[in-house]
Formats: structure tokens, C-alpha cells, sequence
């Protein structure tokens, strides 16, 4: 799970800190952007994901691995004119 | 066109053909916008009354908390309306372009048929909402190398909407007044302008009045200067009765565009008389 506490994993590599919509988050080591969507509960949800400034489709999220520091946006559609 | 006529307007075509923006056939004159509505529900009726097939959506960070909260999308029949996202509240080009280039993902997830279009907005500040007509061109011009169907918001300058139609924008949309204000038309002559030189050599060429829009007669007023479509979200939603005023703005959009077709009659000083003068019992005070 995405959480505020550092932990570690079974090898004791630390969490990765990354920012997610301007809030930082804890992201396990060696989770990928597909583990951080769903953990956020997005994952059934019509979102679109730009890591450091580039799009990430769907369909790559599980090949991206989360290597800390990175700025990541998830975004929908909402009322606009 | 005439240089030395007075007032320039474009000219109508013989028959009227749906409004085709890049490739995309639009029924309704009409682009409607999903913000500021007080309920979904609202919304959905008032699109509905409106007859409108392309509303605008906004691009929005997901919340963190409350994500099983309502979407849009669940309010939003995609196979009814095309779904045209904006870049609204970017003030830089390289914002603009994320914005335009996340919309077009969400777009692609969903499987629109047209998920390469955007409006795009590079607003300059904050109270007026006015466009930064540097960074539009900027923006305008990544997005169309990024193989975008750009339709733009701009100002009324006839000259910046040139050099945007230049760069490869598929929709010059000048403002009739600033977003959300409900002043109309402020500057017929400038969308006259605008309009003569959008459509010169290019009659097709897709105009529509974006922004500014308060009642329905102000739709009309764009739609008889001979402007494409006309888009508009807050005189809808903040009408004290959305759904009426949707219906109303679907008949100003008609009847502006029924009244450009047929052609006005040219203003005159002078009165001249309906009725006969000949065989009036009446004459002169002489």
C-alpha cells in the first residue's frame, strides 16, 4: 500500500518517495506505476497518468518502475467550458 | 470582398452543410460546456435541450481521497457527444501542451473517434481570463506538429487569428467578450474581420465565437455575422433556469444562422414605407 510511513522491503531496500497530484507519497520498493494506481484505488478509473512531464499510457504502467523522486499527475475529465 | 465597403460581412452559402471542424461532422452550431452546472443531473438535461452533439471538458488532477466519488463521464453519453477537452486555466505554452496531451490520453483510453482535438487556451491573467496571444501561438504551433486538431480560443484580433490559421489551427474561435463575463459580442467589426479573413479563399473554413456569450440573442448576433458555431458554457449554467435558457440558446443559434443565410436586408438612414404610396387618400403635410 501507498503510505505516509517509511518502511522497507523483504531485501530491506526503503520505500521511494514520490510526489503524486503535489502530495508526496511512499511507494514500496520495485512497485510500478500500475501498483501505485491501483493502490491509490484508480485503477477501474478513467484516468490518464504523465510522469516527469511525459504521458505514461495505460498500458506501460506496469513497466514503469518507481525509482523515487519522480513528479507523477493522474488526472480525469471534469466540468469545463 | 469589397475593400472599400463600410462594414464587410462574408458570404453565405447557397445551402447550409453541418459544421465540419477537422474532419468532424457537428450537427449543432452549438459547443456547450459541462462546467459550473449545479448538479450532473442538471447538466445533462440542460446539453440535452440544448441540441448540441460536442460539449468541452476540463482536465483536472484526480482526487487523492474520495476517488469512488462521481464522474462525469458517468453523466456524459460519449456516443452521443463528442467529448472536445480544453486547456482551460494554463498560462504557459508548455502547460497548454501537457494539459492537451493528458486530455488526448484520457480520450484514447476511452476510444473516442476523435481523440487528437483540443481547445486550446494560454490565458494571460487571472481577472480577465484574457488569452496570452504569445503563448497561444506557441502552443498552437507544438500541438499541430504533434499531429493535434487545434481549435483555439483567441481575442478578436483579426491579425493574431490569421497567424494562428496560418500555423495549422483546424477552428479559429475568437471571444466575443471575455469568459464568463455575459457581455456578448462586444466588437462586431473585429469578428467581421476576423471572419473575412479566416474565410477569404477558404469559405469552409471553421469560425466559432468562443467566450462571452450571456443570452441567446447574443448567439444569434454571432451566428448572423456568419460565425460557425458559437461556444458557450456560463450563460447556461448560472440562467435562473438552465434547461429554458439551454433551449433558448439552440433557437438563437438557428435563427442567427437562418437570418445569415437568407441575408439582411442593408441598414438605411431613411425610412422607407411598407405600405404603398399610391392610392393613399392621404398625402404630405406639406
Amino acid at each position: 500500500m501507498v503510505s505516509e510511513r517509511p518502511t522497507a522491503d523483504v531485501a530491506g531496500n526503503p520505500d521511494v518517495m514520490v510526489t503524486v497530484n503535489g502530495e508526496r507519497r511512499l511507494a514500496p520498493a520495485g512497485s510500478s506505476l500500475h501498483d501505485l494506481v491501483e493502490a491509490l484505488g484508480f485503477a477501474g478509473r478513467p484516468v490518464a497518468v504523465e510522469v516527469d512531464g511525459q504521458v505514461v499510457s495505460r498500458g506501460r504502467f506496469a513497466d514503469r518502475r518507481l525509482v523515487g523522486g519522480e513528479k507523477i499527475e493522474i488526472v480525469m475529465f471534469v466540468g469545463g467550458g | 470582398m469589397n475593400q472599400s465597403s463600410a462594414i464587410p460581412s462574408v458570404a453565405a452559402p447557397a445551402d447550409d452543410a453541418p459544421l465540419v471542424v477537422g474532419g468532424i461532422t457537428l450537427n449543432s452550431r452549438l459547443i456547450v460546456g459541462t462546467g459550473k452546472y449545479a448538479t450532473y443531473a442538471e447538466m445533462a438535461r440542460c446539453l440535452d435541450a440544448s441540441g448540441t452533439d460536442c460539449v468541452t471538458v476540463a482536465v483536472r488532477r484526480e482526487r487523492l481521497v474520495n476517488a469512488a466519488g462521481e464522474n462525469i463521464l458517468d453523466h456524459l453519453d460519449s456516443t452521443r457527444y463528442a467529448l472536445l477537452p480544453n486547456t482551460a486555466g494554463c498560462y504557459s505554452a508548455n502547460d497548454a501542451v501537457r494539459v492537451a496531451r493528458l486530455g488526448r490520453e484520457l480520450l484514447r483510453d476511452m476510444g473516442s473517434a476523435c481523440s487528437e482535438w483540443v481547445k486550446l487556451e494560454v490565458l494571460g491573467d487571472r481577472r480577465t481570463l484574457l488569452p496570452d496571444p504569445v503563448g497561444t501561438l506557441e502552443a498552437t504551433e507544438k500541438l499541430v506538429a504533434d499531429g493535434f486538431t487545434v481549435l483555439v480560443y483567441t481575442s478578436d484580433d483579426p491579425v493574431i487569428a490569421k497567424r494562428l490559421k496560418d500555423l495549422g489551427a483546424a477552428s479559429v474561435m475568437p471571444a466575443g467578450s471575455p469568459i464568463g463575463s455575459g457581455q456578448g459580442v462586444l466588437n462586431a467589426n473585429n469578428l467581421r474581420i476576423c471572419l473575412e479573413y479566416l474565410k477569404e479563399d477558404d469559405p469552409s473554413y471553421p469560425v466559432i465565437v468562443d467566450a462571452g456569450v450571456g443570452t441567446a440573442s447574443d448567439v444569434a448576433v454571432a451566428m448572423e455575422l456568419g460565425a460557425d458555431g458559437v461556444l458557450l458554457n456560463t450563460a447556461i449554467a448560472h440562467a435562473r433556469d438552465p434547461v429554458r435558457m439551454a433551449e433558448a440558446m439552440r433557437a438563437g443559434c438557428r435563427a442567427g444562422r437562418l437570418a445569415f443565410l437568407a441575408g439582411r436586408m442593408p441598414r438605411r438612414l431613411y425610412a422607407t414605407a411598407s405600405s404603398p404610396d399610391e392610392g393613399s387618400i392621404a398625402g404630405p403635410r406639406s
